[in-house]
């Protein structure tokens, strides 16, 4: 029977399957973080269970890290939240890269960059934005801390299996649009509603022609429209990413798995129970003026009219996002000056993307009253950025170069937004307060980050030939 | 886990959508390491307005929480659920959940039930009516009752099982023990191990 991606990477790891049941399903690799870990590990303790596979558990530290220095977290409950960590991984025996280690970094840029996550696998983690492995055909999804305790207990997770999507993106991304463009664009027409109940599987020409980096922005960001998880197959691209990493399987090794990963796309057969296109030729740079992910628009259009949405929900939603954003229907999203610009975060603090950034500012200045940080996704990110002299760039123009952590994409650790202070942010939420109480969030590309930066307004790097290098 | 069979009480009408769990529970609650105690965090930065529903007199003591479509979408965190457990929270109602939300409050005894939108209208109008409405929420039966009204909201029979027990997961998986041995038996040899 013909099958798609998921449906394959679900049927290989059924453990029991009963009728009237969820499936239980077996986890190959249960990433951990300081914040939703403490509970379940207090669980285990009262129960007196152990870690079933600390061999298949890895733990970092990203959400409470400072990004200013390596030694101090200044916050006594973030502390304690980071030393409760070291604790329980001591104690139950899972690895940890703490702060200050050569791979310490955000969970999801952490994983992949060391060949941790590979096709086929079945992937979980205390966080919503695991969907991001899934970029390389592996089943990934967020978890709560219930479900955390559950599979350090016993590797397995039941679940039901969700309805299957197909997001055929076809045609080519115009120059200067992104990855974070598509998938903006994508939330923004399909709702942040649109996806829930599906694991989703994004494919078609535009899709495929995307680098790894890319494909996990895209990935990434599926938790925001709803689904449960977003593939992409595994192919050349994915192969030549991961081969040669530390975990990455070698030798005989590598080409069996090789020759395993081949199988998994999806079969040319195989029925999706919803369908969904987009158009990539038509893109171009996407932001976001409200207070879900949902609320994006096109960089040349306008702050929209509240009014003009099609049901009392949309509308209601609009009216409260456009006053908290302090916006004014019908203003140019180019006209929007911002405070601070972040560039960083599981969506976009990769290397490909501090590249972009840097490009962008390369041989210009962050405009006068505009803070600018960056931050690696990992420690790994940094070294590599600096072997690139990327960090030159940055401070060059101005812009802070800080260590690697989840930083402003959350109000959890000291690199927030002052109440009232707008950001143009590379980061996947624009939520009321997500980036410190009330700021004002827009959601933009690695380029527009830079290019907003330059300028000081909502701008695209095509923007700048008329400012002009400084 | 807490069972649930029937519950009776108050609401409190939220007359918002995508209600987000950055909302329910802003980050800055999340820095700790216990499970219980976070009342105080439940839409904090909301509380501190005072037009907000929950500080309106009138609905101290509710137990049902009366949402917009997307509730809870967002961030995994659970302490959205165990905020509104702790505030005194046994049931929510809204067109549509975000999925993590979902599975996190059904693992915790928190009632997530889905009623389309002209329902959830109907409650709202009929709590700011009269604050004092009893709402019956029936798990055995799968019904809301209230005003004069029922409906039937759709719930997996496993997880109304588990509710209705008050069962705990864990427990439930570990009777499969020798499959998950088993299953370990014959995974592929090019599998990660990091330890």
């Amino acid at each position: 029977m013909s099958r798609t991606l998921a449906q394959k990477v679900w049927d290989a790891h059924v453990v029991r399957r009963a009728e009237g049941e969820p499936d239980l399903l077996y986890i190959d690799l249960h990433l951990l973080h300081e914040v939703t870990s403490p509970q379940a590990f207090d669980g285990l303790r009262l129960a007196g269970r152990a870690v079933r596979r600390p061999d298949l558990t890895i733990a970092t530290e990203d959400h409470n890290t400072p990004t200013d220095n390596l030694l101090t977290i200044a916050d006594p409950v973030s502390r304690t939240q980071i030393e409760t960590l070291r604790k329980n991984c001591a104690e139950f025996g899972v690895k940890l890269h703490p702060l200050g280690d050569p791979q310490q970094g955000v969970v999801h840029v952490m994983g992949p960059q060391q060949g941790l996550t590979q096709p086929g696998m079945t992937i979980v983690c205390g966080d919503s934005h695991t969907s991001t492995h899934g970029a390389f055909g592996s089943l990934a999804f967020g978890i709560g801390t219930s479900e955390v305790e559950h599979v350090l207990a016993t590797q397995t997770l039941p679940q039901a299996l969700p309805k299957q999507m197909a997001v055929t993106v076809t045609g080519e991304l115009p120059p200067g649009v992104s990855a974070k463009d598509l998938i903006l664009a994508l939330i923004t027409q399909e709702g942040t509603g649109g996806g829930r109940g599906y694991v989703v599987e994004y494919r078609g020409p535009a899709i495929e022609k995307l680098s790894m980096e890319g494909r996990m922005t895209v990935s990434n960001m599926s938790i925001e429209w709803g689904a449960k998880a977003g593939l992409i197959a595994p192919d050349e691209t994915t192969f030549a990413w991961l081969k040669g990493r530390t975990f990455a399987p070698q030798g005989q090794a590598w080409d069996d798995a090789v020759a395993y990963w081949k199988t998994l796309p999806t079969d040319s057969g195989a029925v999706f129970d919803k369908e969904v296109f987009l158009d990539a030729s038509a893109l171009t740079p996407f932001v976001t003026w409200g207070t879900n992910p949902g609320q994006g628009a096109s960089l040349d259009s306008v702050v929209p009219d509240p009014e003009s949405f099609g049901t009392e929900s949309e509308r209601a939603a609009a009216r409260r996002a456009v006053e908290y954003m302090d916006l004014t229907p019908g203003t140019a999203l180019r006209d929007v000056n911002v405070d601070v610009v972040f560039v960083g975060s599981c969506t976009n603090g990769r290397l490909e993307d501090l590249r972009t950034a840097a490009d962008v500012l390369r041989g210009r200045k962050v405009a006068d009253g505009v803070r600018m940080l960056v931050v690696p996704g990992s420690a790994a990110v940094r070294e590599q950025a600096e072997e690139e002299g990327l960090h030159e760039v940055f401070t060059a123009a101005g812009a802070e170069w800080r260590f690697a952590g989840c930083s402003m994409c959350l109000g959890m650790n000291p690199d927030t937004l002052q109440p009232g202070q707008r950001s143009a942010s590379t980061s996947n939420r624009n939520f009321e307060g997500r980036q410190g109480k009330g700021g004002r969030t827009h959601l933009v590309s690695p380029a527009v980050a830079a290019a907003t930066a330059v300028t000081g307004h909502l701008s695209a790097p095509a923007d700048l030939d008329a400012v002009g290098a400084r | 886990m807490e069972k649930f069979t029937v519950h009776t009480g108050t609401a409190v009408p939220l007359r918002r959508s995508n209600v987000d769990t950055d909302q329910i529970i802003p980050a800055v609650y999340l820095k700790r390491v216990t499970r219980t105690g976070f009342e105080d965090g439940l839409f904090s930065a909301w509380r501190e307005d005072p037009s907000f529903v929950l500080n309106n007199p009138a609905y101290a003591g509710a137990s049902i929480l009366v949402a917009g479509p997307e509730f809870g979408t967002g961030s995994s965190r659970e302490h959205a659920v165990w905020a509104l457990n702790d505030y005194g929270f046994r049931v929510v109602v809204s067109p549509r959940y975000g999925d993590i939300f979902r599975g996190n409050s059904l693992k915790q005894g928190l009632l997530t039930v889905e009623l389309p939108q002209a329902a959830v209208e109907t409650l709202w109008d009929l709590v700011e009516a009269d604050p004092a409405t009893s709402i019956e929420v029936d798990l055995v039966a799968r019904e809301v009752r209230a005003g004069g009204h029922t409906w039937a909201f759709a719930l997996d029979d496993f997880s109304r099982w588990r509710l209705l027990e008050g069962l705990d997961d864990i427990g439930l998986t570990l009777r499969h023990a020798d499959a998950i041995t088993e299953f370990e038996s014959h995974r592929p040899a090019f599998g990660v191990l990091v330890g």
